[in-house]
């Protein structure tokens, strides 16, 4: 088993995506940059936070371009398991990988704080050493992460069980009191219909430490792990 | 032949914009009340070299949907003159 973290110019939470690897898969991840034109063999792709690109013309929008870009795209289309986190989700809704956009937080404000999440989907590939609907906390750091797609795109996730992270209060309630950012429907994290690439604003790869901001995340990296066994 | 290009990038209507907003009620608090509907967009500027008109401007079309606009939440006017 073998994943990969692509690493753009700005990138900055890919130490912590390789960590994190580290910690779950107990082998380490190989750092692929943006430049590259082929992927080395990998069961798990990693598209990781940070600000590519200086977030300059749109958050993600230019990454997206990178020629790595064209090479992630093909494996996610061969069923190769992606996930794109933060910057990383901007960067593959982006290159089109899932709906919608990320636009600017409601508020106007860069946040960061640790959030309250459910897991609303535990039947994914990345979600399911998850409880039903667990509660869990993750840690925000964004000022783009206000999801948006349109109404026919958002019936049709709805409808079809994609949304797989909502934003929730402090006790576990999914209102607009937990909803930092202003996403509609609460939507912090999304999957594709095949199940197989996923992108979410808030950050797992920072919780795989017991010593430091606990281990919500690992769960995420451990389903991964069972659905390649 | 080159020609000088001015794409105007805004959000779609349906979309929400809250930077509009924040500059709405600024002006309202400097007494601009017959202001409302403020909308806040980009213009990205630049030449191209092409044989004709035409050609320079499905150029431009093809990077503004390519690239420079994000079709899902704005849309895109292009200007282009002969420099």
């Amino acid at each position: 088993m073998q994943a990969g973290v692509i690493v753009f110019p700005g990138s900055n939470c890919d130490r912590d995506a390789m960590d994190a690897v580290k910690r779950s898969f107990h082998k380490d991840a190989i750092a692929v940059w943006h430049k590259d034109t082929s992927l080395p063999k990998l069961d798990f792709i990693i598209v990781p936070g940070g600000f590519s690109y200086g977030d300059y013309l749109r958050s993600g929008a230019m990454a997206a371009k990178s020629p790595i870009m064209n090479e992630v795209i093909k494996a996610a289309n061969n069923g190769v398991y992606v996930i794109g986190i933060c910057n990383g989700f901007q960067i593959i809704t982006e290159a089109g990988l899932l709906p919608g956009s990320l636009m600017r937080n409601k508020n106007l404000k860069f946040i960061h704080q640790t959030q309250h999440l459910r897991v609303v989907n535990n039947n994914t590939a990345f979600t399911k050493e998850y409880e039903a609907n667990q509660h869990i906390k993750f840690s925000i750091a964004h000022g783009e992460g206000n999801y948006f797609a349109e109404k026919d795109v958002l019936e049709e996730l709805e409808s079809n069980n994609q949304v797989v992270f909502r934003y929730a209060d402090k006790a576990g309630n999914i209102n607009e009191e937990g909803n930092a950012n202003g996403s509609t429907h609460n939507i912090a994290g999304i999957i594709n219909k095949k199940g197989n690439v996923l992108g979410l604003m808030p950050h797992p790869e920072r919780h795989t430490d017991a010593l430091a901001s606990g281990i919500d995340g690992l769960a995420l990296f451990t389903s991964v792990i069972n659905s390649l066994k | 032949m080159q020609f000088k290009v001015k794409a105007l990038i805004t959000l779609k209507k349906s979309v929400l914009d809250p930077q509009g907003k924040a500059i709405e009620l600024t002006l309202h608090n400097m007494n601009y009340s017959s202001v409302s509907n403020v909308r806040q967009g980009k213009v990205i500027e630049f030449l191209i070299d092409a044989e004709n008109k035409d050609k320079a401007s499905i150029t431009a079309k093809e990077i503004c949907e390519k690239l420079l606009a994000n079709l899902i939440i704005e849309q895109f006017n292009i200007e282009i003159t002969e420099v």
